[in-house]
C-alpha cells in the first residue's frame, strides 16, 4: 500500500476581500481571496444580487489579467512620431501639469476645443459631471457605437431599456424570444435566467444568424437575415392584430394608446396629440361620449374612431392609426419572409405560440397592489411573454425603430412590467423620455464656465437640439443637430474623423479614456490610424493636434497619444456603480456598489478617476474648487464619493447616507459611508416590497419608494408610448414646419425616418451599395469568455479565443470553393480584407461572421511580435466606413442609424473570394507597435506554484 | 500495474453536465484552472503565455462544434473533464503507482511525485481527459476540487468543484452518483443522463444530461382573424362592446 499524503483542508486564504468584478459590463461581486500577499483565487460572491455566486470565464482570469505584462507602468510624454512609439516617462507632476497647461488654455478660450470622450468605463456620472464642469459640450462615452438605439428607443417607449436595465422574469416567464447577439451584458443573470426557464420548461426562441452561444440551447432558432428583425416583429404584429390577440385593457390603463393624434395634414401640429389648455392629451370618453382629459389606469376612453376636436378639427386614437398601419397587408407574414429568411408559415406558428402563451395563460400572481390611480387590485395579472435584445438589433442603422417595434409588441401583449414578462429594475421607468434635456447650446458654451447642465440628454423637439443659427452642429460628433436627434449617448466612432477633417470645426485636444480608438473600437481603423498621424502640409502640426490618453494597458491606442495618464486595473482601485450611472438593481430591488482595491500598487500609475478630480482642481474647475481655488476633495476621488451631492442629499452612493448612516436614497454625506459598504460586502441593496415588483409605471407604491429613494422627482405615473410625439416633432420639422423646420438639405432623411409609430426600411448598406457586388452580410459576435480588445492579452483567456476564424455559410462555401482552413479575401465598398474560414451551418445562408476584436495589432498589448492574434486573428472593422456614400446633395452622412446615431457595425455588406497562394496571414497588416518600460512577458507562467503545500514527498 | 482499491467505500463522486443548458461560456474551464493552478495540481503551466502558440495545462474544457444537418442541427457545447471512472485504465496501466484511485470517494487523482510523465495513462483513457503539463512534464487531471470538497477552512455551501460553484446557467452538477438517493443520481434518473461511450466498459462516473425536447406549440394552431367579415373595426366594436 503506497502511503499517499494529501492534505484535503489546506488554508486558502489569509484574508478574503470582496469588490465588483470588471472584466466585463456585468459588475459581478466577487470574493477575491488573498494569500501570502497574492491573489488565491477570485470566486462569485453567493451574497451579490448580480451573480449570485457565479461567475464567467472572465471574472475567474482576472488574476491574469492583475498579471498582465502590458499593464502600463508610469506616465508616458511622446517623443518620436505619433505611432513611433517613442515615449519618455515622466513624473506624475509634470504629467498632470502638462494636461493642466493644455486643457487650461481651452477652457480660457474656447471649452469646446477640448472632445473629451470615454470607452467602456464605468464613471459616467463622474466623467460627464466633469466634463460639463470644464464647459465642453464635446463629451460621451462609448454608447454611439454601442447600444444607444436600445437605450433610446426603451427611453422613449416604455421608459426604461433592455440592456441591463430590465430583465426577463426568469421566474415566471413561459415564453422567451430573444433577439440577436446579448453575450455581453447582463451576462451571468441571462445565463442563470436562460438555466431556470429551460429548467421550468418555458419555451426559449433565439433570433438570431448564428447560432452559438445563447441560441445553441434555444428550443428553436431561427437563423434570421441581418437587419431584418423589424420586418419580423412587425408581422407578428399583424398577426396578433389580426387575429385580436392583444390586452386592450392594459393598452387603454398604461399606454397612450388613446391619446387622440391630430389629423390636419396641412398644419404644423399635425400628427401631435390634442392637448387641453393645460397640455394634457386627450381622449374620446366613451362613458360620457364626449372629448376628455386623457387619465391613466382608467378604461373609459376609445380606442377607435375619427373625432372631432373643440376647435373643429378631426383626430383618431393612437390605437386607431397603428391598427390601420400594421393591418395592412404590406405587413403581412408573406411580405416579410423572403427578407429574413424566416418562412411566413413560421412567423405565423411563432405569433400563435407567443398568443397562447400571453393569453391561455393563468398566471395570475397572488399579490394585492394599488395603482396610481388610487384603485386596489387584488391580484397581478400575468402576460408571460418576456423578451430581450441588445447589440444585433442596436447595430443597425434601423436598430432604433427595431428596437421600438419590439416594445410595441410587448406593449400590445401588455407583458411590460407585467408578471412573466419583461421587468424594469430601478431607477427605471423613468419619465418617457427622462427629463434632461443636452446642455450646450449657442451661448452656453462660455470661456471659463461650465455647461448650464450636463452634455448628453433626451431632446423633445428640434428646439433641444445643439445646433448653430445656420442649423450646424454645436458638437464635434454632430450629436443632437439635425443628422442624429436623438444622439442619447453621442457619436464617439466619429470624434476623430470629424476632428481630423475639421467639420464641424477643428478642436485643440482629444482626451480619451480607456477606448482602443486606434483599433477595434473603430470603423475605418486605417483611416483612422493615418487621421491620428495626418498633419497640416503648411505647418507640420498634427491635423488633431493634441491628444491625451488613459489607458491602464499598451493597447494600439496608446502610441497614438502624445501624454499617456497610466490607469490602475479594477483590483487596485475605489470605483462606484453608482444609481446616478449605470446601478446593479434587479427588478426586486434597488442596489448600488464599489470597488476597494484589494492588491497594493506596485507601479507609479493613478486610478482615472483621482486624476481627473486631480485636474479639475487644478484647472479650477467649480464643481471641485472653493472660492479660495482649494480642492474640495482633498481625499481625492474617495471623497468625492463620498462628500459630492448631486443634487441635495443625493450622491454618487445610495446606502448608508446621513451622518450616521441611518438613511437610504437620500441623505446627508456620511463620513463612514465606504467603510459601512466594505463591512457590507462592497454593496448595498434596498429590497422593495412585494406590491411594489409589478406595474411600477403605474404603481403608487412602487413610485412613491422611487421617489423617497431620490430615484425619481416626483411619483407620477409614467404613460408608456406607442406613438411617440417627439418622433413626429422631427418629422414636422423635417417637412418645414413647426416653430424650428429643418434645414433644406436635412428634411427628406428626417420625413423619412421620424416616424412616430415604429417603421422598418433596409439597413442603409443595402440601400447605398450595389447588391450584385456585395451580396453577404458580415456581422460579429461577442465571444462570451472575452469582452473588450483586453481580454485577448489574458494569458488563460487567449488560449480559449486566440484567433478568429471567419465562420462561413455551406452554401457560400461552395460557391466559392472554400474549404475549412483555406484564407478567403473579403471584400466591402471600402476595404478588403483577408481571412482564414471555416464552414458552419448554423448561420444564416447570407451571412458570414467572426468574433468580436479578437485580432490584435503586432506588438500591441506586450504580446510578441508573432502572437496568433495578430498573425492569423483579424478585424472587421478595416471593411467598415465610417461614412456612407455621397447623396444626391453631395453631402457624407455617418453610417449611424439616422435617429439616434448608433453607429451601424452590422449593416456592413460584402463579397468573398478564395485567396491563392498567399501567405497564411490576416490582412491588412500594420507595423509592429512598440512601447519603452514595460517588462519583458514571461516564457513561461507557473502561477500558484509556490502554493503547493505539503503534499510533495521530502 | 497500479491496482484498483479493493475495498471501495461504496462512494463515488462525480460530475453531472446538462448538456440543456451548457451555453458553452468556459466559466467552469477558467474556474478550474484559477483553483487548480493553486491547488492540489499546482501549479497548471502555461508556455508562451504571451507568445505564439500558448500552451497551458487545463483539467476541463469545453467543446463546441456541430451535430446533425438542417433543421435537426445542432450547436453542442460539450464539456471534458476526468469522468473518474469505475474501471479506469488510466490507473491500471500506470508503472508507477502514480494514478490512483481513491477508496473512500472513487476520485482518480495522479500522485505526481510517483508520476514519471511517461503518458501511458493519456492514452489508455479514452475521453482525452488527462493532461501532461507542458512544463512539469508529469500528468495532470480533474482532482474533482479534492482540496475543496472537503476543505473546512471553506464555509460549507463552497465546498463544491469550482466548476460546479462558478457554472452561471448552473448546468454542472456534484454529488455521490452510487448512491441512488442522492441529489445527482436523481437528477440523473430523471433527464435519462448517461454515459459517455459505454461499449468501451470504462464505467465512467460522470454523467451527460441529454438536451431537452424542443417546446414546439403541439397542437400547431394559428389565429384566425377576429372578425373575417367586419374588418379592423368590426372587430374593435366587439372588443370594446364588452
Amino acid at each position: 500500500m503506497i502511503d499517499r499524503p494529501l492534505d484535503t483542508s489546506p488554508k486558502v486564504a489569509d484574508e478574503v476581500k470582496y469588490s465588483t468584478c470588471y472584466m466585463c459590463a456585468c459588475r459581478c461581486g466577487i470574493r477575491v481571496h488573498m494569500k501570502d500577499g497574492a491573489i488565491r483565487y477570485i470566486d462569485g460572491n453567493p451574497a451579490h444580487p448580480v451573480n449570485k455566486g457565479v461567475l464567467c470565464a472572465k471574472g475567474s482570469a482576472g488574476i491574469m489579467h492583475q498579471l498582465s505584462p502590458a499593464k502600463l507602468r508610469k506616465p508616458l510624454k511622446r517623443v518620436g512620431p505619433r505611432g513611433s512609439g517613442e515615449f519618455v516617462e515622466i513624473e506624475w507632476e509634470e504629467a498632470l501639469a502638462t494636461a493642466a497647461d493644455w486643457l487650461g488654455a481651452i477652457r480660457r478660450t474656447d471649452p469646446k476645443k477640448l472632445a473629451f470622450f470615454t470607452g467602456r468605463d464605468q464613471s459616467q456620472a463622474l466623467t460627464g459631471w466633469w466634463a460639463s464642469q470644464f464647459g465642453t459640450p464635446n463629451h460621451a462615452a462609448h454608447g454611439g457605437f454601442c447600444s444607444v438605439n436600445m437605450a433610446a428607443a426603451g427611453l422613449y417607449t416604455i421608459g426604461g431599456s433592455f440592456w441591463e436595465f430590465g430583465e426577463p422574469d426568469w421566474e415566471n416567464t413561459r415564453y422567451f424570444l430573444m433577439f440577436g447577439i446579448a453575450e455581453d451584458h447582463d451576462s451571468n443573470p441571462i445565463k442563470t435566467g436562460l438555466g431556470r426557464i429551460k429548467e421550468r420548461g418555458a419555451k426559449f426562441v433565439s433570433v438570431n444568424p448564428v447560432r452559438t452561444g445563447y441560441s445553441a440551447i434555444a428550443d428553436e432558432w431561427l437563423g434570421i437575415t441581418p437587419g431584418s428583425d423589424g420586418l419580423f416583429v412587425l408581422a407578428l404584429v399583424h398577426e396578433l392584430l389580426r387575429a385580436g390577440k392583444i390586452d386592450a385593457d392594459y393598452l387603454l390603463r398604461y399606454t397612450n394608446a388613446a391619446w387622440l393624434v391630430i389629423q390636419d395634414p396641412e398644419s404644423g401640429d399635425h400628427g401631435l396629440f390634442a392637448r387641453d389648455a393645460e397640455g394634457r392629451p386627450l381622449v374620446w370618453d366613451r362613458a360620457q361620449d364626449k372629448i376628455a382629459t386623457a387619465e391613466v389606469c382608467s378604461e373609459s376612453a376609445a380606442l377607435k374612431g375619427e373625432r372631432t376636436l373643440p376647435d373643429g378639427r378631426k383626430a383618431k386614437p393612437v390605437f386607431h392609426l397603428l391598427a390601420e398601419r400594421y393591418l395592412d397587408p404590406c405587413y403581412a407574414p408573406e411580405a416579410a419572409a423572403e427578407r429574413s429568411g424566416i418562412p411566413a408559415e413560421t412567423i405565423r406558428r411563432i405569433a400563435a405560440e407567443i398568443a397562447t402563451a400571453a393569453f391561455d395563460s393563468d398566471l395570475e400572481l397572488d399579490q394585492p397592489w394599488t395603482d396610481s390611480a388610487g384603485k386596489r387590485h387584488k391580484t397581478m395579472r400575468g402576460r408571460p411573454v418576456a423578451m430581450h435584445a441588445m447589440r444585433g438589433i442596436s447595430a443597425h442603422s434601423n436598430g432604433f425603430h427595431t428596437c421600438r417595434a419590439i416594445h410595441l409588441l410587448q406593449l400590445l401583449l401588455g407583458s411590460v412590467d407585467s408578471p412573466g414578462g419583461f421587468r424594469y429594475k430601478p431607477p427605471f421607468p423613468r419619465p418617457i423620455p427622462p427629463g434632461q434635456k443636452p446642455a450646450g447650446k449657442p451661448g452656453q458654451v462660455k470661456a471659463g464656465e461650465p455647461l448650464p447642465g450636463p452634455p448628453l440628454g433626451f431632446p423633445t423637439s428640434p428646439e433641444d437640439l445643439l445646433v448653430e443659427a445656420d442649423g450646424s452642429p454645436v458638437r464635434i460628433d454632430k450629436a443632437f443637430s439635425w443628422e442624429a436627434p436623438l444622439s442619447a449617448h453621442g457619436l464617439m466612432h466619429l470624434v476623430i474623423r470629424n476632428a481630423w477633417a475639421g467639420d464641424p470645426y477643428p478642436i485643440d485636444t482629444l482626451f480619451l479614456y480607456m477606448a482602443n480608438m486606434a483599433w477595434n473600437s473603430a470603423m475605418n481603423t486605417a483611416g483612422t490610424i493615418e487621421m491620428l498621424t495626418d498633419t497640416d502640409p503648411e505647418t507640420g502640426e498634427y491635423k488633431i493636434p493634441r491628444i491625451i490618453y488613459s489607458d491602464a494597458f499598451f493597447s494600439e491606442t496608446v502610441p497614438y497619444a502624445d501624454l499617456i495618464l497610466p490607469d490602475t486595473t479594477y483590483l487596485e482601485r475605489h470605483d462606484c456603480i453608482s444609481l446616478l450611472d449605470r446601478p446593479i438593481c434587479d427588478a426586486d430591488g434597488v442596489a448600488d456598489s464599489i470597488r476597494q482595491p484589494v492588491v497594493e500598487l506596485d507601479r507609479d500609475v493613478r486610478p482615472f478617476q483621482d486624476v481627473l478630480i486631480d485636474l479639475g482642481t487644478r484647472l479650477g474647475l467649480p464643481g471641485l474648487t472653493k472660492e479660495d481655488g482649494a480642492t474640495k476633495y482633498p481625499g481625492g476621488y474617495t471623497d468625492y464619493l463620498v462628500n459630492h451631492e448631486r443634487k441635495p442629499g443625493i450622491g454618487s452612493l445610495a446606502g448608508w447616507r446621513g451622518e450616521n448612516g441611518e438613511s437610504e436614497g437620500r441623505g446627508a454625506p456620511n463620513p463612514k459611508q465606504l467603510e459601512r459598504y466594505i463591512e457590507k460586502q462592497c454593496f448595498w441593496r434596498h429590497e422593495l416590497a412585494p406590491e411594489e415588483r409589478y406595474f411600477k409605471f403605474a404603481n403608487r407604491d412602487y413610485l412613491e419608494t422611487a421617489k423617497d429613494l431620490g430615484l425619481i422627482d416626483a411619483a407620477e405615473p409614467i404613460v408608456l408610448q406607442l406613438y411617440s410625439e417627439p418622433l413626429q416633432r422631427f418629422r414636422l420639422a423635417g417637412e418645414g414646419k413647426g416653430p424650428l423646420p429643418a434645414p433644406e438639405r436635412h428634411r427628406e432623411r428626417l420625413a423619412d425616418y421620424f416616424d412616430p409609430l415604429p417603421i422598418w426600411y433596409p439597413p442603409q448598406e443595402d440601400e447605398v451599395g450595389d447588391a450584385t457586388s456585395f451580396p453577404l452580410h458580415a456581422v460579429t459576435q461577442r465571444p462570451m469568455a472575452m469582452y473588450h480588445s483586453w481580454g485577448s492579452q489574458n494569458a488563460w483567456l487567449r488560449q480559449i479565443h486566440g484567433h478568429n476564424p471567419l465562420y462561413i455559410p455551406e452554401g457560400v462555401a461552395k460557391e466559392a470553393g472554400l474549404e475549412d482552413g483555406d484564407w478567403a479575401w473579403v471584400t466591402s465598398r471600402h476595404g478588403r480584407i483577408k481571412a482564414p474560414v471555416k464552414i458552419m451551418q448554423g448561420v444564416n445562408g447570407h451571412t458570414l461572421w467572426t468574433w468580436n476584436a479578437i485580432g490584435k495589432r503586432s506588438g500591441a498589448w506586450n504580446l510578441s511580435a508573432d502572437a496568433e492574434e495578430s498573425q492569423r486573428g483579424f478585424l472587421l472593422n478595416h471593411l467598415i466606413d465610417e461614412l456612407l456614400p455621397e447623396r444626391g446633395s453631395g453631402y457624407r452622412y455617418a453610417s449611424s442609424d439616422p435617429v439616434t446615431g448608433q453607429a451601424a457595425w452590422y449593416d456592413l455588406r460584402v463579397s468573398i473570394e478564395k485567396a491563392e497562394g498567399d501567405s497564411a496571414q490576416s490582412a491588412p497588416r500594420f507595423a509592429t507597435l512598440t512601447l519603452p518600460g514595460l517588462p519583458e512577458p514571461p516564457a513561461v507562467s507557473r502561477y500558484g506554484a509556490k502554493d503547493s503545500r505539503g503534499r510533495k514527498r521530502p | 500495474m497500479t491496482s484498483l482499491p479493493d475495498n471501495p467505500s461504496g462512494k463515488q463522486l462525480g460530475l453531472v453536465i446538462d448538456l440543456d443548458t451548457c451555453v458553452g461560456c468556459q466559466a467552469c474551464v477558467v474556474s478550474c484552472k484559477e483553483w487548480n493552478t493553486g491547488g492540489y495540481p499546482a501549479p497548471l503551466t502555461d508556455i508562451s503565455p504571451y507568445g505564439p502558440e500558448p500552451l497551458g495545462a487545463w483539467l476541463n474544457r469545453v467543446h463546441s462544434y456541430e451535430a446533425g444537418e438542417g433543421a435537426a442541427g445542432r450547436t453542442v457545447h460539450f464539456p471534458r473533464s476526468c469522468l473518474h471512472c469505475a474501471k479506469p485504465d488510466c490507473v491500471t496501466v500506470c508503472p508507477t503507482g502514480a494514478s490512483y484511485k481513491r477508496a473512500e470517494d472513487g476520485i482518480v487523482l495522479v500522485d505526481e511525485d510517483l508520476c514519471i510523465g511517461c503518458g501511458l495513462c493519456a492514452w489508455a483513457c479514452p475521453y482525452g481527459a488527462r493532461e501532461m503539463d507542458p512544463g512539469e512534464k508529469v500528468m495532470k487531471k480533474c482532482t474533482l476540487c479534492v482540496d475543496r470538497i472537503y476543505n473546512e477552512n471553506l464555509p460549507e455551501a463552497d465546498r463544491q468543484p469550482a466548476c460546479v460553484k462558478a457554472c452561471p446557467s448552473h448546468a454542472r452538477h456534484f454529488g455521490d452518483l452510487a448512491d441512488p438517493e442522492s441529489e445527482v443520481s436523481i437528477l440523473v434518473a430523471a433527464r435519462g443522463g448517461y454515459d459517455l461511450m459505454p461499449e468501451l466498459g470504462y464505467q465512467p462516473s460522470n454523467k451527460y444530461l441529454p438536451p431537452r425536447a424542443s417546446r414546439a406549440q403541439e397542437d400547431g394552431r394559428m389565429l384566425e382573424d377576429a372578425k373575417p367579415e367586419g374588418g379592423f373595426l368590426g372587430w374593435l366594436d366587439d372588443l370594446l362592446s364588452r
